[in-house]
């Protein structure tokens, strides 16, 4: 016979109400899980979507220029003192602190050139980050492999009357048509795609590219603050950021995360609440055993013990199931709530953990007052009640 | 030395603007191995005597020394510590904890000692059979008859080798011949050496007694 067996035995013998005790705090526990799971999932699903998006930071050269376009249509522009951005300095992009943060950064050369007799622009890129950044490309043909591979988009193929596989001449070399781009409805449509160093040498301009889209998303990321530091790193080009598709969605899913933590706030409240009411029910339905406790030579301190550690079994029965339970919720709730269909739920043993110790506290520190009363209970109670 | 010398010990009361003197100066000396019987009429204060001798209940003057020690000069936790070394308690309503068989009730107060599990149900088995209730060491206390109640309330009670065994009206809720049976057993204790201190109204328990103290409107009239 222990301290312990004596919480055990009493737990055993009080089934109904230590089952509504657990319910309490599990169903707080549960909200918790399934909200925080819900957002992380969320999140998650919404930062692959946005890698999916591309770019969210474009790096151009320091210009006077005005841009000369509206709805589409580009009557050129007015440049004075036009810089250009050394494809070496790109380097520097991977070394700012929230380097981590970055996805892709995908450089591009931009040129006019001659094919047989339209005039065409040339983009060269490199088409592993390109193909990463731009998932929502739809190449009919292959993916372009070597430096003479070119892919066309849908405009250009039906202007130029080339087909994947056929042979393009630029500037008297000759190129191999890899694939053809589904129509995307934008100004890819119109051009035509050569690998970074072939444009470059076609164009006349080795090592120097015209811009940059860097792919840097993820759910609070600090988009301005990175925008700041490449600026930094490269003093001469134009860093801007393309913020608001990120932004509303961000703000939406951060409305959504404080009204989790505000409803798991209430509910974690409703939760010790519960708590606290029947340890206290039990320590006053409990006071003449507690007396005989106490007459019987126990110590406050071992009165504490015993209510504790009742407490403390059942909040930890609670936190299992409640993180159990929680992770059901979020998966059922998952695909109601996500974007996609394809959202994962996101498993994590830090919630399990987390869920567990949070009703391990929450159970101990709703049953201190209840504990403490029992500890200071007179002991004459239990001749009293004779 | 006497084992237990009780002085000049007052208990007051409050009651809203009322005073109630539940003990107006009781002096009592116990020597080792007595057994006596307080008696009194309801309100005559024994169980607040045995509250205070047994370091449950401050009096508000007087003292209370037992075997050499002064019960309520004990600091802090020291008073519980002495009640769990010294003291064994039987309650008229055996105060049996209903979720624990006999012989966990019998083993609960040495549920705070540092012994061995084997050792606690020796110790625990040993009382039982003392009493009589060898063979019901795992029933609870809603399968025993209230008789075997008591003897179980006993057990615990002595399964701590206590100085001194305080026993507040054990046959109050009990026939006349399982009450007898009780005193019987509680004077079998004594004989081996147990210092019994009984509260009690009924006179026939007197003749078990060494010594009969009785109170009346908290004052011992019959020393």
């Amino acid at each position: 016979m222990k301290l312990h067996n004596i919480s055990i035995n009493n737990l055993k013998r009080r089934k109904a109400k230590m089952a509504f005790l657990t319910i309490g705090l599990m169903v707080g526990i549960a909200t918790i899980v399934t909200l925080v799971t819900l957002t992380r999932s969320m999140s998650s699903d919404i930062e692959r979507k946005m890698d999916e998006f591309g770019a969210n930071i474009l790096v151009t050269p320091q210009s006077n220029g005005l841009a000369m376009n509206y709805g589409g249509i580009s009557l050129g522009g007015v440049t004075f003192d036009q810089r250009e951005i050394l494809e070496s300095d790109l380097a520097k992009i991977k070394t700012i602190s929230n380097h981590k943060n970055i996805s892709a950064v995908a450089p591009k050369v931009l040129g006019g050139v001659k094919i047989g007799t339209h005039d065409v622009l040339l983009v060269g890129v490199n088409f592993e980050s390109e193909l990463k950044m731009k998932q929502w490309w739809k190449v009919f043909g292959h993916e372009p492999k070597s430096e003479q591979d070119l892919l066309l988009g849908s405009e250009a193929s039906r202007v130029l009357n080339v087909s994947p596989g056929e042979s393009l001449i630029i500037k008297g070399e000759t190129f191999t048509v890899a694939g053809v781009l589904d129509q995307t409805g934008s100004q890819d449509d119109a051009l035509v795609f050569a690998s970074l160093g072939k444009a470059q040498k076609l164009l006349g301009k080795e090592g120097k590219i015209t811009l940059a889209e860097v792919a840097a998303l993820c759910s609070g990321c600090p988009i301005g603050d990175m925008v700041t530091q490449i600026a930094e790193k490269l003093p001469d080009a134009k860093v801007s950021a393309i913020q608001q598709v990120v932004e509303g969605r961000l703000k939406a899913l951060n409305q959504f995360k404080r009204f989790s933590y505000a409803m798991a706030g209430v509910v974690v409240f409703i939760g010790s609440l519960i708590v606290f009411v029947t340890m206290m029910g039990s320590v006053n339905e409990r006071t003449t055993e507690i007396g005989v406790f106490r007459a019987i030579g126990f110590r406050k301190s071992h009165i504490m013990r015993i209510i504790l550690l009742e407490a403390a079994l059942v909040s930890l029965l609670a936190g299992f199931l409640g993180y159990v339970a929680g992770m059901g919720g979020a998966k059922l709730a998952l695909p109601f709530m996500a974007e996609s269909k394809n959202a994962h739920l996101i498993w994590d043993t830090a919630i399990a953990f987390g869920s567990i110790g949070l009703a391990l506290t929450l159970g101990l520190l709703a049953s201190l007052y209840p504990a403490l009363h029992a500890s200071k209970m007179d002991p004459t109670e239990a001749l009293r009640a004779l | 030395m006497a084992l237990i010398q009780i002085s000049n010990v007052k208990k007051h009361y409050t009651s809203g603007n009322d005073v109630v003197e539940a003990l107006r100066g009781v002096d009592i000396t116990i020597e080792a191995g007595e057994f006596i019987t307080i008696m009194g009429q309801s309100g005559s204060g024994k169980s607040t005597l045995l509250s205070v001798l047994g370091g449950m209940n401050h009096p508000t003057t007087g003292e209370v020394e037992m075997a050499g020690v002064k019960l309520y000069q004990l600091p802090g936790e020291k008073l519980a510590d002495f009640r769990a070394q010294n003291l064994g308690f039987v309650f008229q309503s055996f105060h049996l904890i209903p979720y624990l068989t006999a012989i966990e009730n019998v083993m609960l107060p040495l549920a705070i000692v540092k012994m061995g599990t084997a050792a606690k149900k020796s110790a625990a088995r040993q009382a039982l059979e003392r009493v009589g209730l060898g063979a019901k060491l795992e029933r609870l206390p809603n399968q025993l008859s209230g008789g075997e109640q008591e003897r179980v309330a006993i057990a615990r009670a002595i399964v701590n080798n206590p100085h001194i065994l305080l026993a507040d009206e054990p046959t109050g809720n009990l026939d006349s011949k399982t009450s007898d049976e009780v005193m019987a057993l509680l004077r079998e204790l004594n004989a081996a050496g147990q210092t019994v201190v009984m509260v009690t109204h009924n006179p026939d328990n007197g003749r078990y007694a060494d010594r009969t103290i009785t109170l009346r409107d908290g004052m011992v009239v019959e020393p």
